[in-house]
């Protein structure tokens, strides 16, 4: 599909578009619908649409494996973070009243770094699930 | 406690038809990835028979802004929001076991994967 | 949508039976907008008509079948879920009516997330990382168990190149 020029072309319109959107959706999960979930499903897509336009071997030069794996890990890590700093600083395990001077604002650091590592594992997992299938594929078109 | 006929009610039997269609495909056909996407219609009714409940007529989204008053449950959306996330994770992981059976079996229909596992039950059972 | 699904229980080519769950998935979007549900309807979809039909095109791609002509009739399958569509409707005509405002769920828990203890206006968000932040901790990592399970039933050990099994276990 790399030499076909329309989806090449609305690739590289519309794909920073789809990143973009998502951290969009990501950092205003206060203020609007949107959250974790949805901006890490949104990223992993956009990052999926360039893998289907331009080869597998492209995207995973640009994002490698160990790179997602870490990423699978990492966000469970940072969420179980946010609550042992709660531990930590005297409050519940994950209680966010006391992560600043100012309670209501603990909350929203809370929120935000929460939401971030939600983020991050649900992207690593959808890109790894992808990479997984399509390389399951292409192994075996190279094996015949 | 509840008046209304069938009109009232009429979510609820939406919801019933899907969460029994998605059953039918799920008990009637012997394909796998068939199945899955039974499944998974299923699953998206399930979703349906929650949220409709939750809804306010003349309510509005549930994220507070000054000029509104009533607002939709916010309960039901948290929790399904939970459950669509673990619903693709199952999906996933079920694929991935079609994608194991058809490479070990080479097929995937489910009548043929149980007429070869009876098959080499037999020789086995011939040989001892 | 009802229509959809009949034609996807019916269908018989697999490629039609994915694009129709993506038309389904996206319709019950819509119907999650229309029900105010804003969050869901944004997540399902991105996950249902995003990410589950890009699955089940790659799983496609991999097994490379039509489904065949179902050997037995139908006749007993069907009976179930009618019988139990019957039971079902029979057991849903004693739930609340359709957006009445004393229906128990409006009374004990919600109105107090609603009163914004929180200071952040969306409230799913807030009780999804505040309130109900546990809960939150816990699916993250169901989710990351999937992809756990993935990597482990999909996984091809590096194997020599002469004369070992393919799937090289």
């Amino acid at each position: 599909m790399e030499n076909d020029l329309v989806l090449r072309v609305i690739g590289k319109l519309v794909i920073p578009f789809i990143l973009l959107f998502a951290l969009y959706v990501q950092f205003h999960g206060d203020y609007g619908p949107g959250g974790g979930f949805q901006a890490g499903t949104i990223l992993a897509a956009g990052i999926v649409f360039y893998a289907l336009i331009y080869g597998l071997d492209k995207a995973r030069r640009i994002i490698p494996d160990r790179l997602v794996e870490a990423m699978l890990a990492a966000g469970v890590l940072l969420f179980a973070g946010v609550g042992v700093a709660g531990l930590l600083l005297g409050g519940n395990f994950l209680d966010y009243f006391v992560l600043d001077k100012d309670p209501i604002h603990g909350q929203h650091r809370g929120i935000f770094w929460v939401e971030a590592g939600v983020h991050i594992t649900v992207c690593g997992v959808m890109l790894k699930i992808f990479y997984m299938f399509a390389s399951r594929g292409q192994r075996k078109d190279d094996e015949e | 406690m509840s008046s209304g006929g069938l009109f009232e009610h009429f979510t609820y039997i939406v919801t019933v038809f899907l969460m029994v269609a998605g059953l039918y495909v799920v008990i009637s056909r012997g394909n796998l990835i068939k199945k899955l996407v039974g499944l998974a219609v299923f699953q998206t009714s399930v979703y349906l028979l929650y949220i409709a409940p939750g809804k306010l007529i003349g309510g509005t989204a549930p994220i507070l802004a000054p000029q509104y008053t009533v607002y939709s449950n916010p309960l039901p959306h948290v929790l399904i929001l939970t459950a669509i996330v673990v619903g693709v994770a199952t999906l996933a992981l079920g694929l991935a076991i079609t994608v194991r059976i058809k490479e070990t079996y080479g097929t995937i229909e489910e009548d043929e994967i149980t007429a070869a596992d009876n098959a080499v039950q037999a020789t086995e059972d011939a040989k001892s | 949508m009802a229509f959809t699904v009949l034609v996807l229980a019916r269908t018989r080519n697999l490629f039609a039976v994915v694009v129709l769950f993506g038309i389904y998935s996206f319709l019950m979007a819509t119907v999650f907008v229309a029900l105010d549900a804003v969050d869901v309807a944004m997540t399902e979809a991105a996950v249902g008509a995003g990410v589950s039909t890009v699955l089940l095109l790659g799983a496609l791609h991999l097994c490379k079948s039509e489904e065949i002509r179902p050997v037995h009739r139908p006749w007993l399958p069907l009976l179930l879920s009618l019988a139990t569509a019957a039971l079902l409707i029979h057991g849903a005509m004693g739930l609340p009516d359709f957006a009445d405002p004393n229906a128990p769920i409006h009374q004990h828990v919600a109105p107090r997330y609603l009163q914004n203890e929180v200071d952040v206006p969306n409230v799913v968000t807030a009780v999804l990382a505040s309130f109900r932040g546990y809960d939150t901790l816990g699916e993250t990592t169901v989710v990351f168990t999937a992809g756990a399970g993935i990597i482990a039933l999909l996984r091809r050990r590096k194997y020599k190149m002469e004369g070992r099994d393919r799937d090289g276990k």
